[in-house]
């Protein structure tokens, strides 16, 4: 389908450019009235076991110390959804279109019922995966990336998207360090072989293919995640510091996002 | 974004497989007609398998949970639906399809295009949800008044349930107002489906035995040139 290959519109933004106004990244939530969002909405990406969540607990901290209000919210986490998507994971009884469905879902009710009331009352929202993580996985299952982009287009584009960059070779022996290979996260669903450690291997391997291409198409800020948890730290906070510099001096914009297709007083 | 007509259900399925779904708000009638139009198929010889919107077991918990304590929002209700087709598609639908065998859904995609439509998510989003379902080869829409679908509500059961009234919605207070103004909108909805997905009309004020002859005559000629297995029966075997 020629189609499938053109990108869902409001793809990236262009790093450096202060927007304080925030956008959806689709469709939207046309029945919402959002009014102004004065908070802000820090994605951090990467693969698995590449140590986000180490990460954002120390982001956690330094941005309290800073002053900033911060909530967390990560993939799973809805209380809609979480019990169901790890059953069915454990399971293993999902396809690409489920998975997909699900994963929107528990992000839409994370959306609707944390993200917004937190961006709304002005806090720091760091979210641990975004929908790129879904992006990535689905285009390594071979599903249609157009179909994956639309079902996301209730989602807000993030005010910064900070990428671990890692390769396989360092990221082998972290994930063997913590907790260990799993099933999905190796791959074991595409059958790309019996032995979990070739399966691990090649499916991050073109994971981590996937990544490198969102990341240039939606301006990742990529840090360098080979090195240890300071330097990486050092370099988030760095970025995060710049970014929130910008952002107190672009006053923030009076109305949330309006929504594409339906004319604008029924969007609020 | 350009607002461009998205190829939803437009090309005819590959499969030797039938595919046939009925639609209409709750009180048309649709599931008596299609359970009718099972037992002829079946009475006939055809390989019959059915599914129902809303089924799959994948969903249920969350359903459920989000139902009980009004968790749900327009596009979580959208969406865990949305997961509730696709279960249904991989496991129910697509593996008779192939096998050649006949489909009857109770419900389809419509049902979303209609009724999330009218609790407020964009209707280009959710079309882009269900672009992987195959197009039925026969959908039967019965319409029906608000008011004939009340009554027929409140004759059989005591209370109408919470989200079929669009309770979720805050339209009324009183579920019967509710019901009235919630479904009127997918009515009007559902009239602008029927002509960009060429369902088929059928009046469901009559009674049920002339509903169903207009339902086995369109069954048949959608039939027409179908090759599928079918079990000989006694006596009733020819067409």
């Amino acid at each position: 389908m020629a189609r499938a290959k053109r990108a869902t519109p409001s793809a990236g933004r262009v790093p450096g450019h202060p927007r304080r106004g925030k956008r959806w990244y689709g469709h939207g939530l046309p029945y919402l009235k959002l009014g102004p969002l004065p908070g802000h909405l820090i994605v951090i990406e990467g693969t698995d076991g590449v140590g986000r969540s180490t990460q954002i607990e120390l982001l956690r901290s330094w941005l309290e110390v800073e002053g900033y209000a911060v909530s967390n919210t990560g993939w799973a986490r809805s209380p809609l959804l979480s019990d169901t998507i790890n059953e069915a994971m454990a399971g293993h009884e999902l396809n690409v279109l489920t998975f997909s469905l699900l994963y929107a879902a528990d992000f839409a009710d994370r959306l609707e019922h944390q993200i917004i009331p937190a961006l709304r009352a002005g806090f720091v929202v760091i979210a641990d995966r975004y929908m790129y993580t879904v992006f990535a996985r689905n285009t390594v299952m071979g599903a249609d990336p157009a179909w994956t982009r639309q079902v996301f287009g209730v989602a807000f584009v993030p005010d910064l998207v900070l990428y671990l960059d890692v390769d396989v070779e360092h990221l082998v022996p972290r994930v063997l360090a913590g907790k260990g290979m799993d099933y999905w996260e190796s791959g074991m669903h595409l059958a790309l072989g019996s032995d979990i450690f070739d399966s691990f291997e090649r499916y991050q391997r073109r994971l981590l293919d996937e990544y490198d291409r969102l990341a240039d198409e939606f301006g990742f800020l990529r840090v360098d995640a080979r090195r240890g948890i300071d330097d990486i730290q050092g370099d988030l906070r760095t970025h995060i510091a710049e970014y929130l510099a910008r952002a107190r001096s672009a006053p923030p914009a009076a109305q949330g996002p309006g929504v594409p297709g339906l004319p604008a007083s029924e969007s609020g | 974004m350009t607002r461009r007509r998205q190829r939803v259900l437009v090309d005819p399925h590959p499969y030797p497989g039938r595919l046939i779904a009925v639609e209409g708000i709750d009180g048309s009638g649709k599931s008596t007609q299609l359970v009718l139009l099972e037992r002829w198929l079946t009475a006939r010889g055809y390989r019959v398998h059915f599914t129902e919107w809303n089924s799959s077991p994948l969903v249920r918990r969350s359903m459920r949970r989000g139902k009980k304590k009004d968790l749900l929002t327009p596009t979580t209700f959208s969406l865990l639906h949305a997961v509730d087709f696709a279960d249904r598609l991989t496991y129910k639908i697509m593996p008779p399809l192939k096998a050649g065998m006949i489909v009857l859904a109770d419900r389809y995609v419509f049902t979303a295009f209609g009724r999330d439509v009218a609790r407020g998510v964009h209707p280009e989003w959710v079309r882009g949800l269900y672009t992987f379902a195959p197009r039925p080869d026969l959908t039967l829409y019965f319409r029906v008044p608000i008011e004939v679908s009340l009554d027929r509500l409140l004759g059989g059961r005591a209370k109408l349930k919470y989200h079929e009234a669009g309770m979720d919605l805050g339209l009324a207070s009183n579920p019967a107002d509710s019901f009235r103004l919630f479904q009127s909108r997918v009515l009007a909805i559902y009239d602008e489906l029927t002509a960009e997905f060429g369902m088929q009309v059928i009046d469901a004020t009559g009674d049920i035995m002339s509903q169903q002859k207009i339902v086995r005559r369109m069954a048949r000629t959608m039939l027409h040139g179908y090759d599928g297995p079918r079990e000989r029966r006694n006596g009733d075997g020819a067409s």
